[in-house]
């Protein structure tokens, strides 16, 4: 029995009280000295020349100490924002890049393009004479919709990227897939949109931006799910800054959801103004600004064939993507739909051949960028609604159409089509139990009890693997990766043997101030309560890369591990030296140095003690101190998967489609906190069913403005549109990690939206539907039903 | 926000006399107000909250009507053993307005007042035939609301009270939108005596009565005369929420709901 709190079990989360008390200390709640406030004006037009600025007015408004327009900035050689991982195209063409300043010049290209900054010494203030600012546009013709902007007749939004392609990208043997498909029995084409998405944190996005002429030294205190990249691309790239004058803190952050993982135009501004005027200036950002400014997810346009020979083996897969980037690049835009999309493409399925192509687009929209799943979920989506679709044109059982394809778990590790590796999973025993967890067996009679009522019940299955714990650095580079993409950790030994862990990942909710705390414990001896985690400020933290793509436990945690062991062989040469014995001989175990077959032991406190009195240190090969250091560059990604079911039950008065059952058997790895896994599963479901059901971000084609710009409009999920959801880890160790890990931040959101749309495309399936695009809002789903009624009929 | 004075006068003469000055607008619960003033898509000079002028909030029987203040919240109208025992229609009507955030803030006089054509309250001023007693007259509903966000009040008049009939069945069917729960289609349908009036929240771009559905429940008060009913759809509102079609669906389906719920609300 362990005395401490380590791998395994579920203490409270240490930064909880905090949290739950209000007491929180985000960006929103720092006030510096003297600060000022600021507030953006941003374009009304989706398209237009800026012809004049005028700022005389505003200027004279009280309280008003400055405002900057993008000129202001170019004058001041400001760069433009950069993309911190490009893609190469077909030709091996790197994908455009068009320069995108943090303040729009000459041109605005989307509604909520920022045209000036007023710095004021009240919000109040800087928003009254924001208003006052005069802008004279020329409005030019635009284009909002992703496919349209890449038709001849298009409006042309840069004038170096002709037709507004910003890549023409593919992966894989198009000729093996042409063979493929010629051998087939039997060919399923679908024609799917991945609808764009907001993100929605629960904290908006903000940042204060302080200079002291003194020293030469900024500070940007922001929202943002990786520090030392911000201090990295917006020091290095957009202001010039050398690194070791810049220090950046994410303080608390409330949400991130990928959307504060990019560097933003508002940092820039912040930082820059406060170095024009000396002091601090604060920037928050409004809710309907974050819907504006905050960079949008998804939004694709697929249309993908599935080739199976008679008994539904799989053949060949081909795929055709058109992925909106928005009006410019955001700091992983292009990567998304392609590098973190098309490698996924394989699912859990085994896949001769499989050709994917993918055209990205620039539009008069907010950038595009990555969102909760990233890719993944879009893959997911296209691979689960093929083989559905399949099974129903060959009259296949859903689920036994899956089982005689996936990968069965003594082909591990398997090389798909696709570049990647899957080192580990057992996808045949998720779906196995999760049929049993469903009551599948019990769906015919809920089927039959739903139809009393006049409802429509669906069943619907999805399974998923994904990639992640990004990224073995080798491949990522390969990839367009403009950096590493390691993890560094410090584990600091106070002489009290009390620990300091100093990470480079961040933690926005995740709970990692509790679960960093408990791989120390386990791997230390150290006590639960005696650990704390330090994370967000690059004058604290070594370096780090951040948090994202389900990574901070897979490679964060295994730099972690790793400084663990440097400070456990670090702390068994100090025993040795004390005993008196050979290292090899100085054991550690549940917190304890010993030598084996005596009873000479001492405990990791006193060894901590020592090591900061080390008055007969032989100093020559024995340094004072405990304090490790270390970085992690894993080998591969890592591959969680699962299956999930649901069952829905529509309306067909209202075509209101209501969640009724969920089951998730999610393999994530090793589990460090379970109660924390469940609520990230619990959480990723929620957000795919949010796209399944309910969110979706509409721009008007006509005017260029976005509809769904406040919650009036963006429908997000609530907890009265979700049942008691089922969850049930069915871990296989990873191959490749230390600690077993896999990584679970983006599983549900992977999972759940194609379980949804797969459930409810079931409930209509008697009535001639075939396919139902999310989110399957009541509108959609009455009208669905309605023509295909009328359809039907007329046939 | 734009800044503004505050004022919170304590008699009505005092709210009335503060009102009469330039660019003044009445806080009652807010729940519309205030964000548009922090959206700074509204402004003002004087904000005068109503909320310690007394008498303004309450309810009570009076005679054969239901007299509800102007500042009562619909938490309150919601939980009233008087309105559930008279009007139960009503009750669950306010039950169901908002969220429990918005239910513990907003008054029945600030909803009527703003006139949202998704909002709860007029479709059951109108089907039941309620009058609107103001600082200076009373106004019968349907002439009270005259179109999107638009009412009959004066500049400087406010309302002190709604006096509602009490019908002998009355119920509410609501369709909330999934993203901001306002109505994208309500029915009220009230019956007193031989008399039916259905009134429609939410689908037009101001609360109407609807005489298709009054008519078809005037031969029988029932789910099922609604069964083949088609509406004139010339008032119906189309978005990306809810098309035409689709909205004019929800009427029926939703008046359907509305004269159950009044069956059974009445046992």
């Amino acid at each position: 029995m362990k005395d401490f709190i380590g791998v395994g079990s579920s203490p409270k989360r240490k930064e909880d009280l905090r949290f739950v008390t209000g007491k929180g200390q985000y960006v929103a709640d720092i006030k510096r000295p003297n600060m000022l406030m600021g507030a953006f004006l941003r374009s009304p037009h989706a398209h237009a020349e800026i012809t004049s600025v005028d700022i005389a007015e505003a200027l004279r408004m009280p309280g008003v100490r400055a405002i900057y327009t993008g000129e202001d900035m170019r004058a001041d050689e400001v760069g433009g924002l950069p993309v911190g991982w490009a893609i190469t195209d077909r030709n091996g063409e790197p994908c455009k890049e068009p320069l995108h300043p943090a303040i729009a010049v000459d041109k605005v290209r989307y509604v909520g393009d920022a045209v000036a900054f007023v710095v004021a010494e009240s919000l109040e203030q800087a928003e009254a004479a924001a208003e006052l600012i005069e802008v004279d546009y020329k409005v030019l013709p635009h284009v909002t919709g992703l496919v349209e902007a890449l038709q001849a007749d298009a409006p042309q939004i840069f004038d170096d990227v002709p037709g507004n392609l910003c890549a023409d990208w593919e992966m894989g043997d198009n000729t093996a897939v042409d063979a493929a498909f010629e051998n087939a029995a039997h060919v399923t084409s679908i024609e799917l949109v991945n609808q764009r998405l907001v993100g929605n944190p629960m904290e908006p996005r903000a940042a204060i931006g302080e200079y002291e002429p003194e020293r030469g030294q900024y500070t940007l205190w922001t929202t943002s799910q990786f520090p030392h990249v911000v201090r990295l691309l917006m020091g290095e790239f957009v202001l010039g800054i050398p690194q070791h004058r810049l220090r950046v803190v994410a303080p608390d952050v409330g949400g991130g959801f990928g959307v504060k993982q990019f560097h933003y135009a508002e940092e820039a501004v912040v930082t820059w103004a406060a170095s024009k005027l000396g002091g601090a200036v604060k920037w928050v950002a409004q809710r309907s600004e974050g819907f504006i400014s905050d960079a949008h997810g998804r939004d694709h346009v697929t249309q993908a064939e599935l080739a199976t020979d008679a008994e539904g083996a799989f053949l060949g897969m081909r795929v055709k993507t058109y992925a909106n980037m928005g009006a410019y690049l955001s700091t992983f835009g292009p990567n998304i739909p392609t590098n973190l999309y098309a490698p996924l493409l394989s699912g859990v399925y085994r896949i001769p051949a499989i050709y994917c192509e993918v055209k990205c687009a620039f539009t008069n929209t907010v950038p595009v960028d990555a969102y909760r799943g990233a890719g993944r979920p879009e893959a997911t989506f296209v691979v689960e609604r093929l083989v559905d679709t399949a099974a129903l044109e060959l009259g296949i059982d859903k689920i036994e159409i899956r089982k005689r394809n996936m990968i069965p778990a003594d082909a591990y590790p398997y090389q798909t089509p696709m570049v990647v590796e899957y080192d580990s999973g057992d996808p045949m025993a998720c779906l196995g139990r999760a049929e049993e967890l469903a009551d599948v067996a019990g769906f015919a009679a809920r089927k039959a009890e739903s139809e009393a009522k006049g409802l429509y019940r669906g069943m619907g299955v999805s399974t998923y693997v994904e990639a992640c714990g990004l990224a073995p650095s080798r491949l990522a580079i390969q990839m367009g990766a403009r950096s590493g993409l390691y993890e560094s950790a410090t584990v600091r030994v106070h002489p009290s043997g009390a620990v300091t862990i100093l990470i480079g990942t961040h933690n926005h909710g995740q709970g990692h101030e509790t679960t960093f705390a408990q791989i120390v414990s386990e791997r230390l001896g150290v006590p639960f309560e005696n650990i704390d985690i330090v994370c967000g400020d690059t004058d604290k933290v070594q370096h780090g890369l951040g948090t994202y793509g389900s990574r901070s436990l897979v490679v964060g945690g295994s730099a972690l591990n790793k400084a663990a062991d440097k400070v456990i062989l670090k702390g068994r040469k100090i025993a040795a030296h004390q005993f008196e014995a050979d290292l090899e001989d100085v054991l550690f175990e549940n917190g304890e140095f010993s030598i084996a077959g005596t009873d000479k032991k001492k405990s990791f406190n006193e060894i901590a003690g020592a090591a900061y009195l080390p008055y007969d240190f032989p100093l020559e090969t024995l340094e004072p101190g405990l304090e490790e250091q270390a970085y992690y560059d894993p080998v591969n990604f890592t591959y969680p998967g699962g299956a999930h079911i649901c069952e829905v039950e529509i309306n067909p008065d209202t075509g209101i489609v209501t969640l009724d059952r969920y089951t998730a058997v999610d393999d994530v790895g090793t589990i460090i906190n379970p109660m924390i896994v469940e609520g990230q599963l619990q959480g990723g479901i929620v957000q795919g069913v949010g796209q399944a059901l309910f969110e979706h971000c509409v721009y008007d084609d006509a005017s260029g403005q976005l509809l769904s710009g406040s919650f009036m409009d963006y429908c997000m999920p609530r907890a009265d549109n979700i049942p008691h959801l089922v969850i049930e880890p069915l871990s296989t160790s990873c191959a490749h990690t230390p600690l077993g890990v896999k990584g679970c931040g983006e599983c549900g959101t992977i999972g759940s939206p194609a379980a949804v749309i797969n459930g409810v495309v079931d409930a209509l399936r008697h009535i001639g539907v075939r396919h139902v695009d999310m989110p399957a809002s009541p509108n959609r789903i009455w009208n669905i039903i309605r023509k295909t009624r009328t359809r039907v009929a007329a046939e | 926000m734009r800044s503004f004075d505050y004022q919170k006068p304590t008699t009505i003469e005092d709210a009335l006399s503060v009102l009469s000055g330039e660019d003044a607008m009445v806080l009652a619960g807010g729940m519309t107000l205030l964000p548009s003033m922090k959206q700074r898509l509204i402004s003002c000079e004087t904000l005068v909250d109503l909320s310690a002028v007394p008498g303004l909030s309450g309810i009570a029987r009076e005679g054969d009507r239901l007299a509800i203040g102007a500042m009562t919240r619909h938490a309150d109208v919601a939980a009233s053993d008087l309105v559930k025992e008279t009007i139960p229609g009503l009750a669950a009507l306010a039950a169901h307005i908002g969220d429990q955030q918005v239910r513990h803030r907003g008054t029945i006089g600030g909803s009527i007042s703003n006139n949202d054509p998704a909002a709860d309250y007029p479709a059951a001023l109108v089907a039941l035939g309620a009058e609107v007693e103001t600082s200076t007259r009373i106004i019968p509903a349907e002439a009270f609301f005259t179109g999107m966000f638009e009412t009959a009040l004066e500049p400087g008049e406010i309302v002190t009270r709604v006096l509602f009939p009490v019908p002998d069945m009355a119920g509410y069917g609501k369709f909330a939108s999934p993203a901001s729960r306002y109505a994208l289609a309500g029915v009220f349908v009230a019956k007193t005596g031989d008399v039916v009036r259905a009134a429609v929240t939410g689908a037009g771009p101001c609360v109407f009565r609807a005489p298709d559905i009054e008519e078809a429940l005037n031969g029988s008060f029932t789910p099922e005369a609604l069964e083949r009913i088609t509406l004139d759809g010339t008032e119906i509102l189309s978005d990306m929420h809810a098309d035409r079609d689709y909205r004019m669906n929800l009427v029926v389906v939703m008046a359907r709901k509305a004269v159950e719920t009044a069956l059974k609300l009445a046992g």
